[in-house]
């Protein structure tokens, strides 16, 4: 098999809770070092096709996908694929900031902890390193060993941030990163989001129609469990092809 | 009188009711403990603690029965936490649910429902007899380890049902292994609920008299249990032997006794109230 030219690939994905169909046959490619936006109304599966990127609905009883879920040209479903290396691989962020309930400086370094590194010198390098590609060093360098629940919540969510680069992944995932978070945080991650698209491949999930807008490069539109258009944002935003992205994007439903 | 008259006199009513049946509880047990108290606190005294017990009722203590408690007390905790915590992360985290996890969880229910002398016959039959251990500290900790294993499995299911579901996504989002997972966030997270659901049952647990004599513990012992492999007794018992004697002095004994099981207990149960606050703290449950 000729090795593909995308960071992601799927081909055909369907997914099921039971025997309930969420998702029908969806095709989408993303490039490396690109944000793609997902965007559609609430149960459009949109974050369900998210969370097949990282083998997240693996624990959900009942969770079937068909189809195949290729990254850098291998399909991630196949037997032989270790699922923690792959989620070493492919990081994500969660909708509600979900920070450990240990110190700032724990929350970093776990991923590097249950790979059994635990040199001190190391670690220390990457909590200061990935604060700082947070945006988040300059105000907690003086108290690491402070509880991670005591920041607020946009720091919270920079933390987490934070705590998935550390593992090195080429791909980060993001739930509504920012939904539970006020304006000023959410502009802090967009900010950073941004940024990290030098060195990482995005694909954010969002609500925030002007949010998809501001971040993204290229947007996909989920309706009912189907991709209805996907293209460059600009585009999507502007001469949407389909006249259900249209109404959506101009708030005439969801 | 107005339908909203009649539904505010209702809610009044209620109130005074629910007052009442909470006192009545409440008032029951003061009295209780009075009782105790004006009966006991004259017996209990250093002697009383550190004596064999006798049949006179003024020399004799209860040294063996509490040192029989407390061997009772570790000894079944340290049988009991592996096997009920393993199989409540087991049941909770690692079991496919469907039918036969369904059967198992209503049996683990329905065992804690059993009466208590009726794991005295099985502790009787496997430990006492088939493993030919006797009537000793180690087939009385085995049979109420039995009896508080289901107390224990649903406790530490509800512990690490309450550890929040992001919590464990964030550590498999980070690459972490299904037992890495819960060794490192789900059972630190549960611990303290896990301990106090062990602490209550164990404190349940050295309250039991039943199965005990079904096993063969001994009423009169004077001397105090070295080893596991030791026959013994334990306050309870000690407390049902004195009361069935007619002597007026073995009842005071006995309020003595009770005294301090009580104590025990009061202790154990502050103990699980103080830890389940400071989780609740700690980890924002």
């Amino acid at each position: 098999m000729a090795k593909s030219n995308f960071k992601i690939e799927t081909k055909n994905i369907d997914a099921y809770y039971g025997d309930k169909k969420v998702l029908h046959g969806i095709n989408l490619q993303m490039e490396a070092n690109t944000v793609t936006a997902f965007i559609g109304p609430s149960g459009c599966g949109k974050s369900t096709f998210l969370r097949i990127i990282n083998r997240m609905n693996d624990y959900i009883d009942g969770f079937r996908k068909e189809g195949e879920m290729l990254i850098d040209g291998k399909d991630i479903y196949k037997k032989k694929v270790r699922i923690e290396e792959l989620r070493k691989q492919v990081g994500m962020v969660f909708q509600k900031p979900n920070p450990f309930p240990k110190s700032i400086y724990e929350n970093v370094v776990y991923g590097l902890r249950i790979q059994g590194i635990n040199k001190r010198a190391i670690l220390d390098e990457v909590v200061e390193k990935t604060l700082k590609q947070a945006a988040l060093w300059e105000e907690v360098k003086d108290d690491l060993k402070k509880n991670a629940l005591s920041l607020s919540g946009g720091q919270q969510q920079r933390l987490c941030i934070a705590r998935t680069m550390a593992v090195e992944p080429s791909i980060i995932l993001m739930d509504e990163p920012a939904s539970a978070l006020d304006p000023i945080s959410t502009a802090k991650i967009e900010e950073l989001i941004y940024q990290l698209k030098q060195d990482y491949t995005i694909v954010i999930v969002t609500h925030n129609m002007h949010q998809a807008g501001r971040v993204s490069d290229k947007t996909a539109f989920f309706l009912m469990g189907d991709l209805v258009e996907y293209d460059d944002t600009k585009t999507i935003f502007t001469k949407p092809k389909d006249e259900r992205t249209e109404n959506y994007i101009t708030g005439k439903f969801g | 009188m107005s339908k909203a008259n009649l539904n505010r006199r209702k809610d009044q009513l209620f109130g005074y009711f629910g007052i009442f049946a909470t006192l009545i509880g409440l008032l029951l047990l003061a009295l209780f403990i009075f009782q105790i108290v004006s009966d006991g606190i004259g017996r209990l005294d250093w002697d009383f603690i550190k004596n064999l017990p006798s049949r006179k009722w003024e020399k004799a203590g209860i040294l063996p029965a509490w040192t029989g408690t407390l061997w009772i007390f570790v000894l079944t905790a340290i049988v009991v936490i592996p096997v009920g915590v393993g199989a409540g992360v087991y049941l909770e985290e690692y079991a496919k649910k469907g039918r036969l996890s369904n059967l198992l969880e209503i049996n683990i229910s329905n065992l804690a429902g059993v009466p208590s002398i009726i794991y005295g016959i099985i502790g009787l039959q496997i430990f006492v007899r088939f493993m030919k251990l006797g009537g000793v500290l180690l087939a009385g900790a085995f049979t109420l380890a039995l009896l508080i294993l289901p107390i224990i499995i649903v406790a530490t299911r509800e512990a690490i049902k309450a550890v929040p579901k992001s919590i464990k996504e964030a550590a498999y989002g980070l690459g972490a292994t299904k037992w890495q997972t819960i060794w490192t966030q789900v059972l630190p997270i549960a611990s303290a609920n896990i301990i106090t659901g062990v602490i209550l049952a164990l404190a349940r647990a050295i309250g039991e008299t039943a199965p005990l004599i079904v096993i063969g513990a001994l009423a009169y012992v004077p001397f105090v249990a070295k080893t596991p492999m030791d026959e013994f007794t334990v306050l309870p018992m000690q407390i049902f032997n004195w009361v069935s004697r007619p002597q007026q002095g073995f009842l005071l004994n006995a309020a003595a006794a009770i005294l301090v099981l009580l104590m025990f207990v009061f202790v154990l149960n502050g103990a699980a109230v103080y830890l389940r606050n400071r989780s609740r703290k700690k980890f924002g449950l």
